[in-house]
């Protein structure tokens, strides 16, 4: 039983950094935005985080460090994209680039640098029930937030007005425009809350699930959480599932270890690339889905005086 | 008065070309910041970064030696670009060409042919293609977005390289090191220059940028995956088969990256190794925007490129500054073409009275 529960909870640890980044992207990708820089985001989120913490030794400045630096980033692209007008394949492939450098740049004294992590909640009384205890109220804060940003976007998107305005700019956004709406502010706003988000989930890995500084920490977390938006067909609770699912392919190499399975250590470290090669490609075939439930106007560019 | 955008009627080709010289004086310009900031000379540290690297016949071998594999990746992947087919996995690429070439050089270890070589440099360019192939087909078959997997698929080639040399292709003789024996003398390519590390890796690179500029400029089907990238429902309607496009231009981009990739370990590595790219297939995106998608414009970009690489080794050797700063300066010199590429569509013009309440259509 203990076993079970502890299998929970280190899937739930290992999905969280991705729904963060996917579920942000997700919010980007509603307005019609297509954002590669994901795994840049992350990777410069969680160095930030990292160093903050490190030198105030304060994890949770670290977190909000990291959300910032994430945001700081997506408002580049966003200036380059929806102001400039830029191609946003290309530069949010320039985003990932710069934040793999930049973040291998500003990390290079905190590699062996030791901090205070997040540590995980013990909910008074509750977290002592037998079973439930364990399995629900001793999760990491970082994890329960990531859950309630899941309910909030979730509410946002198909409960409120705003978010109804947020999709019609995804979906015909010269409409949006003749209505009078401001595409071009909604998709700035969409663009820095998913790098803020995408900020967060690399700060999870840096102060939570790993808290440690190394080049590449995210090992391509960020590219496949924008995978996972497309498997979910840009819903938010089928993000949320496909995230744990991840997760506990993740996992499943360190378990194998710990089992004493002899293959070599390679092998299961390309499972998660693996199974994002299989899952989207199933998924995808389906075109229909794909063609109904992605906004009708990802990845084009809108310059309202055009 | 403020500024505003204003759509051209026609792209500007000036700022087409003007646009890579403005994103690398702003990359000087950061650098002449950033090494500031650092406490070194300013002056002192981007002559060492951009210089100091190229003042000898040594150095500037090692800058065309570099410069090979990056203008390999990027005509191969300016040639997917062009159709609109988004190749970004030409790192993996390039190290499934490393595997396959080097595997034929262990393979014939005794051998003294001439023909060994030969045999590695297919077998590069074999296993480019084939790593190419596998988001091709997903793509072509099951609609499968070919960015995320060329990139997913960048990740799986390194494992493979680690399995190989970490067990079946590890020098039984190398203290256990995770690597192969050294390459005998038939299977490495020989020298160009004395004095240098420069091989004739560099003239097939020529060669190969060469045949890619007749391809894509002289060629039917290098004119049809152009008009593919800038209008696919004309060549659609034109009878172009869509799925022949993204076939062609994955498998260019494949073939590329794997002939880079035994181009590396047949020539300055000389084995494999468990890394045996520096991100030269990351790189090659950036070469391939820079030199705008043409063959000519690639290779001074990867000129360029490689003399980010030179300077970042000189600048952690001679001014203790991490050679990381590499990977900024790329990413900064991406971002910064791209944004001046505004000015190919639009101009700036300067609006005196408050813009017009009421939006043009």
């Amino acid at each position: 039983m203990d076993t079970a529960v502890q299998l929970v909870l280190l899937t739930l640890a290992a999905g969280t950094p991705l729904v963060y980044a996917a579920l942000g992207e997700l919010v980007a990708e509603k307005t019609g935005v297509l954002n590669l820089g994901v795994e840049g985001m992350m990777l410069v989120g969680a160095v930030v985080a990292f160093i903050v913490a490190a030198r105030t030794g304060a994890p949770w400045l670290g977190a909000i460090a990291g959300i910032a630096a994430g945001a700081a980033l997506a408002l580049v692209f966003a200036v380059v994209t929806l102001t400039l007008q830029a191609n946003q394949v290309a530069s949010g492939l320039a985003l990932s680039l710069f934040g793999v450098g930049l973040s291998a740049f500003v990390g290079l004294d905190y590699v062996s640098v030791v901090i205070e992590p997040i540590k995980p909640l013990h909910v008074p009384v509750l977290a002592d029930l037998p079973f439930v205890g364990a399995l629900l109220f001793t999760w990491n804060p970082l994890v329960y937030l990531s859950l309630a940003l899941f309910a909030a976007v979730q509410w946002f998107l198909f409960h409120t007005r705003a978010g109804l305005v947020v999709r019609a700019v995804g979906e015909s956004p010269e409409s949006a425009h003749a209505i009078g709406y401001p595409v071009v502010r909604i998709r700035y706003f969409a663009v820095v809350f998913g790098g803020a988000c995408a900020g967060l989930g690399g700060a999870y890995l840096s102060l939570v699930y790993n808290p440690s500084w190394a080049e590449g920490i995210t090992a391509g977390r960020g590219w496949i959480a924008l995978a996972l938006v497309v498997f979910a067909t840009w819903k938010p609770s089928r993000v949320v599932a496909g995230a744990y699912l991840f997760g506990g392919v993740t996992l499943a190499q360190f378990q194998a270890q710990a089992l004493g399975v002899e293959i070599p250590s390679q092998y299961l470290a390309m499972l998660p690339y693996l199974a994002t090669i299989v899952v989207l490609a199933l998924i995808s075939r389906d075109v229909v889905s794909i063609r109904l439930n992605a906004p009708a106007a990802l990845g084009r560019p809108f310059h309202p005086d055009a | 008065m403020h500024l505003r955008l204003e759509a051209r009627t026609e792209p500007s080709r000036l700022a087409r070309w003007l646009s890579p010289l403005v994103a690398t004086f702003a990359v000087l310009v950061i650098g002449f910041v950033l090494f500031a900031a650092m406490g070194k000379d300013p002056w002192f540290a981007l002559y060492t970064f951009f210089i100091d690297p190229v003042d000898t016949r040594y150095d500037v071998g090692e800058l065309l030696l570099k410069a090979s594999p990056l203008m390999l990746c990027a005509v191969g992947l300016a040639a997917g670009y062009r159709a609109n087919v988004w190749n970004i996995g030409a790192e993996g690429q390039l190290v499934l060409g490393a595997v396959a070439g080097g595997g034929v050089a262990l393979a014939f270890h005794d051998s003294t042919s001439p023909l060994v070589l030969p045999l590695m440099l297919v077998a590069g360019v074999a296993g480019g293609m084939l790593w190419a192939a596998i988001p091709a087909l997903l793509r072509t078959r099951f609609n499968a977005n070919e960015i995320l997997v060329s990139l997913m698929l960048v990740y799986v080639a390194s494992l493979v390289l680690s399995l190989l040399v970490h067990g079946a292709w590890r020098d039984p003789e190398g203290f256990n090191f995770p690597q192969s024996k050294l390459f005998s003398d038939s299977a490495l390519l020989p020298n160009l220059i004395p004095e240098t590390r420069l091989n004739v890796g560099f003239l097939i690179a020529l060669v190969v940028v060469g045949v890619a500029w007749l391809f894509m400029r002289r060629s039917l089907t290098g004119y049809q995956m152009r008009v593919a990238g800038l209008a696919p429902a004309a060549a659609n309607y034109a009878g172009v088969s869509a799925a022949r496009t993204v076939w062609l231009g994955m498998l260019i981009g494949g073939a590329c990256a794997g002939l880079a990739g035994v181009g590396e370990v047949a020539g300055p590595i000389g084995q494999l190794m468990p890394v045996v790219s520096p991100g030269y297939g990351f790189a090659a995106i950036i070469v391939a925007f820079v030199g705008r998608l043409h063959p000519v414009g690639i290779v001074f970009a990867s000129l360029l490129m490689s003399l980010l690489y030179l300077g970042g080794e000189a600048a952690q050797m001679k001014l203790a500054l991490p050679s990381s700063v590499t990977g900024l300066f790329q990413g900064t010199l991406l971002l910064f073409l791209l944004a001046a590429d505004v000015f190919i569509h639009y101009r700036l013009r300067v609006v005196r009275r408050p813009a017009p309440v009421a939006h043009g259509a």
